[in-house]
């Protein structure tokens, strides 16, 4: 699932300190304070209440209101935003009894399709329409469009392919950071050598464990057989039970299920995902394949850079003929209502205004390219966003968050759990997955 | 009765040595995780996250750091930045009239059911009792269509929209209705039975209804009021589901579940915010609980048990 529910990242303390800051100068000279100039097209909309639902809760959500707060202020309009860990649960029950938020900030492609089935979506106004096309790669704009409509703007992004390591240790033990798959397990063989752990794992994460082992499945798919294969499986053209991907299922057992290297496979499905790859600073495990936003979960005062106690690596491919895949994922803004503070409101978390408001706080990456990548002070998102915005890379969206929901957001999940903890046989795990899927 | 009780077998099994052991053990077994978890509400969060709870016992070291943050609010924390106070007051405004406005209808219903003879009372009765089967969950979209969207034939309004999905209105009528079925049942097994001498000379000297409902029945049905009132308020301070589907998890309306659930926060790193702030939700059922018991017993078995 969804680098993008667990996803953007924020450090509580940036996050305070651009809140107070954003409350010291709202009660000081309110308007030598902001620059109210960006907002000038957005007129009409003083005194009017746009509500956002999303999945996305504090720290992160404070920063989200003091990324718009220049916004509400210079417009007038207010903003009133839910966050609730059963999002996924609750939205669709909201909107088909009749209580849907104005906009919503779906994590999953299937969701969002899910919701247009419901004829409540509407499609995007003309003010997101021009920003997508302006800041936003083509595929971008085909993720936020279900049947050919275009819906949905992203909002946040993230790149999942990343190995978490320790720049420290490495030079210590004399190893370098692997350019090619084998070259990767090679170094664990090396590792494994010299009696250390090479490779962190936990998919522990409350309701939705497994996510972090879907990842590491798509990851292997995408680099294996490249885009076409990837997104006929995730249309399911290509099943589960195909060769193909059980020959990935087998790829992803020979690395995180390989005993060499990560210990005791079992404990990896008791592990949460935040617990992981704590001890990579200190050379407990070596190695933790994670999304960008993993940063966040490191003990405070961790240095992370090139040459610090914690950096990422991109994780690399398996087979030459697929270029530089890169997995990532993000959500997308929703609209149930099209009253004009809405389409407001819409378009501006579309433009590249509030991205770079939103860059400048914390660590958040945007696929947005009206973002400089100087705006990014945090070497792992300039890193992603490098990887994000680069025309040539083989760039797909996480496949579980891309299948129906039943599937990409249950079934997979369980049986993934299954998988790790009671070493379910991968033709069953394949099997149950399929058999998961919706009838059309 | 209690002497009587005292010889049958069943009594005596459960005043055993044995018996008594086995009631502690699972008494003890049963409290061992809330007990851990107000341990950690006094443990800092590097604490926490470092160590189990257990560890105090060798290394104590606590803190009221926990219940500061999340009773005053927190300016490094930003999920608990203006407090909880505010969502318990939420809590408090659902839950009152969320146990009122239930008693007081089906205490009304109850009487009439037992002592106000009409065609098809015990069919009424006994289709209100069969209610119960229906789960909350399979109500919940039709509920908040209703509310939202009223209700239909054509074009004829059956129920005009009340539009108060959002409101606390729409969070009180939901937990109203729910409650209803099990307590018209709870109450009507106490009221009816109640001594027919007492109602018939009552009426002899001239009572209406009204009257014998008033000064007869809620006086002597404060008992089984009160067990249900427990339960009600149990059940409604502890909902989730309800709250969030019919209202919203903002600071104006949700109650302390919601914010609760949210605690925890997007990457799992609040877990010492979620153990002060769970005490400090259970404190005041814990209150109602103590001080209403003594009648819990008592209601429950008066209903079922004669």
């Amino acid at each position: 699932m969804t680098i993008s529910k667990k996803g953007r990242f924020a450090s509580a303390g940036v996050a305070a300190v651009a809140l107070i800051a954003s409350m010291i100068t709202g009660v000081g000279s309110a308007h030598a304070a902001y620059n109210c100039d960006p907002f000038a097209g957005y007129k009409g909309i003083k005194g009017k209440t746009v509500t956002i639902f999303t999945s996305i809760l504090d720290p992160e959500l404070s920063t989200m209101k003091a990324a718009w707060a220049d916004f509400t202020s210079c417009t007038g309009v207010n903003i009133k935003i839910e966050g609730s860990n059963q999002f996924e649960a609750l939205l669709p029950v909201r909107v088909k009894g009749g209580n849907a938020p104005d906009l919503a900030l779906i994590p999953q492609p299937g969701l969002l399709a899910a919701m247009v089935k419901t004829g409540k979506v509407k499609t995007a106004p003309a003010g997101v329409v021009a920003n997508v096309n302006k800041y936003y790669s083509a595929s971008w704009k085909n993720l936020g469009s279900v049947g050919g409509k275009f819906y949905a703007a992203p909002l946040g992004s993230n790149m999942k392919s990343l190995v978490w390591y320790s720049p420290k240790q490495f030079a210590k033990n004399g190893y370098t950071v692997p350019t090619t798959w084998d070259g990767m397990l090679a170094l664990a063989d090396k590792m494994a050598a010299n009696n250390q752990t090479a490779f962190c794992g936990g998919i522990g994460s409350g309701g939705a464990t497994g996510w972090p082992a879907t990842d590491w499945l798509e990851e292997v798919v995408v680099r294996m057989y490249g885009q076409q294969t990837y997104n006929d499986w995730i249309s399911h053209k290509v099943k589960f039970s195909d060769p193909k991907i059980i020959a990935a299922m087998q790829k992803v057992a020979d690395w995180m299920q390989n005993p060499k290297y990560v210990g005791d496979v079992k404990a990896i499905a008791s592990t949460s995902f935040q617990d992981a790859g704590q001890t990579i600073a200190a050379g407990g495990c070596n190695m933790l394949q994670q999304a960008s936003f993993y940063g966040s979960q490191l003990p405070a005062g961790t240095n992370i850079s090139p040459t610090g106690d914690v950096f990422a690596f991109y994780l690399p491919t398996i087979n030459a003929s697929v270029t530089t895949p890169v997995e990532g994922g993000g959500e997308f803004t929703t609209a149930f209502s099209s009253r004009p503070e809405v389409q407001a409101v819409q378009a501006y978390l579309s433009s590249a205004t509030y991205a770079t408001s939103r860059v400048n706080l914390d660590h958040w990456v945007s696929a947005n390219s009206g973002v400089p990548l100087a705006a990014y002070k945090d070497p792992i998102d300039r890193l992603s966003a490098k990887y994000l915005a680069d025309p040539k890379s083989t760039f797909v969206f996480d496949a579980s968050d891309a299948m129906p929901a039943a599937v990409g957001a249950g079934k997979e999940w369980t049986e993934f759990t299954a998988w790790f903890a009671e070493g379910k046989a991968i033709k069953d795990v394949a099997a149950a997955i399929d058999a998961a899927w919706p009838k059309a | 009765m209690s002497k009587v009780a005292e010889h049958t077998p069943g009594r005596k099994l459960f005043s055993s040595k044995i018996a008594a052991l086995v009631v502690w053990t699972i008494t003890i077994i049963w409290t061992i995780p809330t007990f851990g978890l107000f341990v950690s509400s006094f443990r800092s969060k590097a604490d926490i996250y470092a160590t189990g709870w257990w560890h105090v016992f060798l290394h104590p070291h606590f803190t009221l750091a926990n219940y500061h943050d999340v009773l005053f609010g927190s300016q490094t924390q930003a999920a608990v930045a203006n407090g909880v106070l505010p969502y318990l007051v939420n809590s408090i405004v659902i839950t009152i009239p969320a146990v009122i406005i239930p008693i007081v209808v089906a205490t009304m219903a109850a009487y009439s059911l037992a002592w106000v003879k009409f065609k098809g009372s015990d069919f009424v009765f006994f289709f209100i009792f069969a209610l119960q089967i229906v789960p909350l969950q399979m109500s919940l979209i039709p509920l908040l269509q209703l509310f939202t969207g009223g209700a239909h034939i054509g074009s004829i309004t059956i129920i005009p929209k009340l539009g108060i999905a959002g409101h606390f209105a729409g969070i009180w009528l939901p937990h109203a209705m729910f409650a209803m079925p099990l307590a018209i049942y709870l109450l009507h097994n106490f009221i009816a039975s109640l001594p027919r001498d007492l109602m018939e000379a009552a009426y002899m000297d001239g009572a209406n209804h009204f009257k014998v409902f008033r000064q007869i029945v809620i006086p002597l049905s404060i008992p089984a009021i009160a067990a249900f009132a427990i339960f009600q308020f149990l059940w409604v301070w502890n909902d989730l589901l309800v709250a969030l589907t019919f209202a919203s998890g903002t600071e104006e309306i949700a109650p302390i579940n919601a914010k609760l659930a949210s605690l925890v926060g997007q990457f799992g790193s609040g877990w010492q915010l979620l153990t002060a702030g769970a005490f400090i939700s259970i404190a005041i059922p814990l209150i109602v609980f103590f001080s209403l018991q003594r009648f819990f017993v008592r209601g429950l078995l008066s209903g079922s048990v004669k």
